[in-house]
């Protein structure tokens, strides 16, 4: 089973050489610390910067400079400063090549919950429904399960949606699914995590290949 | 001669703000908030006002301050998280809020500013979001009908400013401050610098002046930090 760096180093391979890349808040955000070295990746947050870079150094913090988590951040060299319609063009417009984003549900036909629990909380949905509404390639980041150990991969998510039918692939603590034709499809399985552990924490419909490799991280 | 929209400071800035009002504040958190303007609101008493603001700022600063004075009737936001006030008070139902994804918040504000009434979006198809909304498909795909954002006065901060109203800000406290500035009828802005005319690089210009009536230098700047993030080694 996978901790949240597992998730984020195994979604640290989905990027590809070349790639715009947005992060989203938790689990997404560590993703950047697992980039092999080499690799040409540049970070966009939708708050305004292209060419995100790692935390300051302690002291050299700046209130003018961070993401879209509300952190300091740094900028790379190359990196750009643009504003928030700018910023949305980016991602409406596809020129952002990969989202990875958390998710409190994702159902089987690709709709994700993430912004609103009726009653309780309301953060609002932020840059999320832009994001996946636009998205070509969106990876959803996410436990498997909530802390009352509900399955989060549902056949209809039940909380407000962020977006519909948008989401191709999830990685959890244990497994990656790809969702295509209404069903979640096992790729791979998280280390020291069986088949049968998998299909008993997912709830929506899930079909499984012959063989089922063990992730490599 | 260039048009000088320098006025003295923000009392003369927020002179002729008036209860049941709609006001733009710029900002992405606490980064690049007009922290003079609201200040100044606050020690006004205006009230029954709407804000379009990004957030909500924090429980005891920036829009939170207004909001812990029940200044505010409704708040149009995209992420409202990290303000406790706000959202008891949305819960409670003493607030309304309405919530918009983020990038058509930023396109509303820029469509208001652009003489442009609504545009379509993907952003929303499918969600409450579109709940009453015209949808029509474009590319085979359904798209959100979003109508522009206006209002009577738009508070934005810059870096650096000069008297005829042009515009710098620094890194990513740009965020909504552009925009906003463009969909104010009247659009103060309060900058850390108000530089001599001429010394801006016409160049290097974020937020033309005809945007901007009224520019002052700003005082006492804290710059809160709600996220303070550090890297250990180099």
């Amino acid at each position: 089973m996978l901790d949240k760096n597992g998730i984020a180093r195994r979604i640290a391979q989905e990027v590809q050489n070349g790639q715009y890349v947005n992060l989203g808040i938790g689990i997404p955000t560590l993703v950047a610390n697992h980039i092999p070295e080499g690799l040409d990746v540049e970070f966009q947050s939708e708050n305004g910067i292209l060419g995100m870079g790692p935390f300051p150094i302690e002291g050299t913090e700046d209130a003018d400079l961070i993401n879209a988590g509300k952190q300091t951040i740094t900028a790379l060299p190359g990196a750009v400063f643009f504003d928030s319609a700018t910023s949305f063009a980016m991602i409406r417009g596809q020129h952002v090549q990969l989202t990875v984003l958390g998710a409190m549900e994702v159902s089987a036909n690709g709709d994700i919950a993430n912004w609103k629990i009726p009653g309780k909380m309301v953060k609002g949905m932020g840059g999320a429904m832009d994001l996946v509404a636009s998205a070509e390639n969106i990876v959803v980041a996410m436990m498997h399960t909530n802390r009352a150990g509900e399955s989060k991969l549902l056949s209809t998510c039940s909380l407000p949606l962020t977006g519909v039918g948008c989401v191709k692939r999830v990685v959890t603590n244990l497994a990656v699914m790809d969702i295509k034709d209404g069903a979640f499809h096992l790729v791979e399985r998280a280390p020291g995590v069986t088949v049968e552990e998998i299909v008993n924490a997912t709830d929506g419909a899930l079909i499984l290949p012959d063989l089922v490799p063990e992730m490599s991280l | 001669m260039a048009i000088s929209k320098e006025i003295n400071g923000v009392e003369e800035a927020c002179k002729d703000v008036k209860d049941g009002m709609t006001f733009m504040l710029g900002g992405f958190g606490l980064c690049g908030i007009p922290e003079n303007c609201i200040e100044e609101l606050v020690r006004l008493g205006v009230k029954d006002v709407t804000c379009i603001s990004n957030n909500a700022g924090v429980d005891n600063f920036g829009l939170g301050k207004l909001l812990k004075k029940s200044q505010i009737r409704k708040m149009i936001s995209s992420y409202v998280g990290e303000n406790e006030e706000f959202e008891r008070q949305m819960l409670s139902g003493e607030l309304e809020v309405d919530l918009i994804p983020q990038g058509s918040l930023a396109e509303r504000c820029r469509a208001g500013g652009a003489g442009i009434p609504a545009f379509y979006t993907p952003a929303g198809y499918g969600t409450e979001v579109a709940e009453g909304k015209e949808v029509r498909e474009f590319n085979g795909k359904p798209h959100v009908l979003e109508s522009a954002l206006t209002a009577d006065f738009a508070f934005v901060k810059a870096w650096k400013g000069d008297a005829s109203g042009n515009l710098i800000y620094k890194a990513t406290s740009r965020n909504f401050n552009p925009m906003m500035a463009m969909a104010g009828k009247i659009t103060v802005a309060e900058v850390e610098e108000l530089v001599p005319l001429g010394s801006l690089d016409p160049n290097e210009i974020h937020t033309p002046g005809i945007f901007v009536q009224r520019i002052f230098q700003g005082k006492a700047y804290e710059k809160r930090i709600e996220q303070r993030t550090v890297s250990q080694n180099k």
